[in-house]
């Protein structure tokens, strides 16, 4: 009796891990509708941003006292890397993700002989790349235990940034983090903040915007308050989108997790009931071969 | 034809839809915005922005900084900040006095940059007083 005993345990507990799984799933289906709203809310502004850099960036082209922020710094040399993490776990591979990539990029950038610095925004990613990159960490970040984030959490790390450009800490910064793709789906991806990848800024001029712009005031002086400005943009639309994948992550995770318990629950019933009728069946033999022998 | 308004700032879109003037704190001095205004990028103060719709003005906000560009057919702000002005309170307005002037202080004065956005930050706050002081 002991094997089936330990069958209803091992049930029951399944049982309850189902429970648990099913209730996370749907929290974070209802955290994730908020989070994606606040995803799509902060685009259009992101897109303006974006706009106008390009139509300043092409202004200011050639322009050899361009501030570092717009062209860099001329220099290669050292890189930082901004890995954006979530703060909690059980959420399928979106931490290990965003971690591999990160330790990928530190790896082949230091292959090629550049320094790499690392801040981790985030504790897993903090935890997964302390592993073998610790003393390269310059700075982390946490929000664990707060419910949101705000626009002023992305402003702070900008800051942060740019004080260290002008310390000379760095020279190329680059932000890995989970795009947010759709639900089921979200990509470990690397974008370039310093210099500011404005490329597409000639295009832009190109395709009918008009090239008149006057500026109030100059160019630079603009600048100097649109290039941080667009740095904390960047940084806070990758939070929300890596707060939005989170949600998602851990809904299709849980999803799964529910699921392969249901599965398993069927399978150890399934074996419970057999031995339950092996048992009754021996114990009918043996009484049957008792009558006999008498 | 009217002006295509926007108004942005990091959390959302706040407003889009077609004016026919509307006044921006600009940081050299407010700017009326009518259809067909020159292509500009403005560097925007704290202040308030007016909507003006026929000879009436519609709506106020309080803006607590940011940036505006201006072609003929549109006006985009992208604000720091955004407030109706039903949401812009005397305390807040005080207490955001307060932590500028303390950061003001706390400034290194000889890096310029960092001083004059403390300054910044101070107009704003002494804006948004003003504005909440305003009947």
């Amino acid at each position: 009796m002991a094997n089936l005993k330990a069958l209803r345990i091992r049930i029951d507990s399944v049982k309850s891990t189902q429970k648990i799984t099913s209730a996370m799933k749907l929290v974070s289906a209802s955290k994730l509708r908020r989070a994606q709203i606040r995803a799509e809310a902060a685009r259009p502004y992101a897109e303006r941003m974006q706009r106008m850099l390009a139509t300043l960036a092409a202004s200011a082209a050639g322009n050899p006292s361009a501030p570092p922020l717009l062209v860099g710094n001329g220099r290669d040399a050292t890189h930082l890397i901004i890995a954006v993490t979530a703060d909690r776990g059980l959420a399928g591979a979106f931490n290990t993700n965003v971690g591999r990539a990160a330790r990928t990029l530190a790896q082949r950038l230091e292959a090629e002989g550049k320094k790499v610095k690392i801040a981790a925004i985030g504790r897993k990613g903090r935890d997964f790349l302390r592993r073998d990159h610790g003393d390269r960490i310059i700075f982390d970040v946490s929000y664990a235990g707060r419910k949101q984030i705000e626009f002023a959490d992305a402003e702070a790390i900008a800051a942060r940034v740019i004080a260290l450009m002008q310390e000379g800490a760095f020279d190329v910064c680059t932000l890995v983090y989970n795009r947010f793709v759709s639900v089921i789906s979200q990509v470990a991806t690397e974008a370039r903040l310093i210099p500011a990848p404005v490329a597409e800024a000639p295009a832009a001029a190109a395709a009918g915007v008009p090239a008149v712009y006057e500026f109030e005031p100059e160019e630079e002086a603009l600048l100097a308050h649109l290039l941080p400005q667009n740095l904390a943009v960047q940084i806070y639309k990758a939070l929300i989108e890596s707060a939005a994948g989170e949600q998602g992550a851990r809904m299709t995770a849980m999803d799964n997790a529910t699921r392969n318990a249901g599965d398993m629950i069927k399978r150890l019933t399934l074996v419970y009931n057999r031995s339950r009728q092996a048992n009754i069946t021996r114990e009918l033999i043996e009484i049957i071969s008792g009558a006999e022998a008498v | 034809m009217p002006t295509a308004l926007e108004i942005v700032s990091p959390e959302r879109l706040l407003l889009s839809r077609a004016v026919d003037m509307v006044v921006i704190p600009a940081a050299e001095g407010e700017l009326g915005v009518l259809p067909g205004h020159a292509s500009m990028i403005v560097l925007l103060r704290g202040g308030l922005l007016r909507i003006f719709e026929g000879p009436q003005e519609t709506s106020r906000m309080f803006v607590a900084g940011g940036f505006a560009e201006i072609t003929p057919e549109r006006c985009t702000v992208l604000a720091d900040e955004v407030m109706p002005l039903a949401e812009v309170s005397k305390s807040a307005a005080e207490r955001r006095i307060n932590e500028a002037e303390a950061a003001y202080e706390a400034v290194d004065k000889a890096d310029i940059a960092a001083r004059d956005a403390t300054l910044d930050q101070l107009q704003s706050a002494r804006a948004m007083l003003a504005v909440a002081e305003a009947p």
